[in-house]
């Protein structure tokens, strides 16, 4: 539940869910969100949930700090475990032209990739945020002894399709980007698809996320 | 295609096509785009006739050069902008905040914005022009609205699809004042940052840096000292707020921002100087002085009137 809402600038409330990141915390973050989405307040311009925290940014010609608060406040919200939890098999490429920082990876993790990699496709994931750019999934959680800093300078270019792991997290580069992630491969999966009005996102929130290793042969010949 | 339509001779340094930008997409990683300064925009579709949500052509630096073929058609371009209107035989310096029309062969050329960043140029009639979730704005990072989500480029078309029906021309007196005093609100992590650091954001000018584009304007000034931690869990973004990177720089969320971040957040810039800060170009100062949350809303209030009031005196 939210334990604090305070102002973020004039125009955006900040939803604190606690300092706890697990997938209890971010589910009352979602059921919130999509509560809230239901409801079709005219004077709120964007929703944006991530780990623990929910953003309501609004019109600030429309209403105000605290009247909205006192809205939210009282909003009921859903506790039915409706969230769809959809599947979604998301295959990828490891070849080394794609594993950028595996290496990296190895001596950080105290690892040999095989192993990395073993674990990596042996686990479930959970997508407990979108955005950043279009569409990059946020998926946790990976095992203690996966778990790694960013690189220490960001790489200017992370080409598209890259498949990254930073701390309890990995994601998908939806879009060539600017990032710090460690790259461990690449996958040609369409995850953000732009003329899909309706919802562009093939991953979203409270969904469940399975990597699948395919070859560098299956990778130049993947048709969706 | 249509038989109205501008070439572009010129596409300038950033010409993009914008409108009021598109809502309720934070959430799957899409920002709000959309004008960047509001009040600018909305004055140059008021000077054409247009409805107040039409998309402009929005531009910076150094604009679009333009020749028209069709019907005589209004424009009118607004921000602070030195421009000239070639016509058959003559050339004329162009002027701000007033309607002008343009026939078959002349053009329009945009040199330059004064000591600013952005200048509009609306187009009195109905673009040719894609939307994408009830916005044309131009994204270009995630490749989306108006223009195949690209900036313009030399040698394209602009094609009108109908021309508004001719006004009398329409002026307006305004001059955009320039200011060096941008007011904030303290941000969820102001206490990250030492006593000294917090002096430091709230007294020092900082500079605005070459690296500043839509997404966001970076400040490069004395470290801002942080004491709790360079990250924080990563969590949503809106306009305006003030991140403190690793290096101890402050950075703007602008109109494009990313939509999730994970530095702390040291303030947010209010509503009412929103316009007015984005217009700062780059090797400007600026500075920060804070405000609480009433006087803040007040003072939105306030420029929210204004605007309102010169809208009303084009009518």
């Amino acid at each position: 539940m939210i334990k604090n809402i305070l102002n973020l600038g004039d125009a955006a409330l900040y939803c604190d869910f606690g300092k706890e990141i697990n997938r209890e915390t971010n589910t009352h973050v979602i059921r919130y969100f999509k509560s809230i989405q239901k409801e079709n307040i005219i004077s709120i311009n964007n929703l944006s949930p991530s780990y623990n925290k929910l953003i309501i940014s609004f019109d600030l010609k429309k209403t105000n700090f605290k009247d909205l608060k006192r809205l939210i406040e009282n909003l009921d919200i859903t506790n039915e475990d409706d969230l769809e939890n959809k599947k979604i098999e998301v295959p990828v490429c490891c070849d080394e032209n794609f594993a950028l920082d595996i290496v990296r990876l190895e001596n950080k993790l105290n690892l040999k990739r095989e192993k990395i990699y073993e674990n990596f496709f042996s686990k479930e994931f959970f997508c407990y945020m979108t955005g950043f750019i279009a569409g990059m999934p946020f998926l946790g959680d990976l095992s203690k002894n996966m778990r790694a800093k960013r690189l220490e300078t960001p790489r200017v270019r992370v080409p598209k399709g890259s498949v990254a792991l930073t701390e309890q997290f990995a994601n998908i580069y939806t879009f060539e980007s600017p990032g710090g992630w460690n790259v461990i491969g690449n996958s040609p999966l369409r995850i953000f698809d732009s003329s899909k009005k309706e919802n562009p996102n093939l991953i979203n929130q409270g969904d469940i996320v399975l990597f699948k290793e395919i070859s560098k042969n299956q990778y130049e010949n993947y048709n969706e | 295609m249509s038989k109205n339509y501008f070439q572009v001779i010129r596409a300038g340094i950033n010409t993009t096509f914008q409108d009021e930008g598109r809502k309720n997409l934070y959430h799957v990683g899409i920002p709000f785009s959309g004008a960047m300064d509001k009040r600018n925009y909305l004055l140059s579709n008021k000077l054409v006739g247009n409805k107040m949500n039409s998309p402009v052509l929005e531009f910076a630096y150094q604009g679009p050069l333009l020749k028209y073929f069709g019907n005589r058609i209004d424009i009118a371009i607004t921000g602070d902008i030195n421009f000239k209107i070639k016509k058959r035989n003559t050339i004329i310096d162009g002027n701000c905040y007033e309607s002008l029309n343009l026939e078959n062969g002349d053009e329009v050329d945009i040199l330059s914005t004064n000591k600013s960043v952005y200048g509009y140029l609306a187009i009195g009639g109905q673009i040719d022009l894609k939307y994408q979730w009830s916005s044309c704005s131009t994204n270009t990072k995630a490749i989306i609205g108006a223009n195949d989500g690209k900036k313009f480029e030399n040698e394209q078309k602009i094609h009108i699809s109908k021309l508004n029906n001719h006004l009398v021309e329409k002026k307006l007196n305004y001059i955009n004042t320039k200011i060096e005093n941008i007011r904030i609100i303290k941000g969820t992590n102001f206490d990250y940052f030492s006593d000294k650091g917090k002096k430091i954001f709230l007294e020092n000018e900082f500079i605005v840096s070459k690296l500043t584009d839509r997404m966001g304007m970076r400040l490069e000034g004395p470290k801002i000292e942080n004491i709790v931690d360079t990250n924080i869990k990563s969590e949503g973004l809106v306009k305006g707020v003030i991140q403190v990177t690793a290096d101890g720089n402050p950075i703007i969320m602008l109109s494009d921002h990313g939509t999730i971040g994970g530095y702390p957040k040291i303030g947010v810039v209010i509503s009412a100087d929103y316009d007015k800060l984005v217009q700062i170009s780059p090797g400007s100062k600026i500075k920060f002085k804070q405000v609480d949350l009433s006087s803040a809303e007040n003072l939105f209030k306030l420029y929210d009137l204004e605007t309102q009031n010169l809208i009303s005196q084009i009518e």
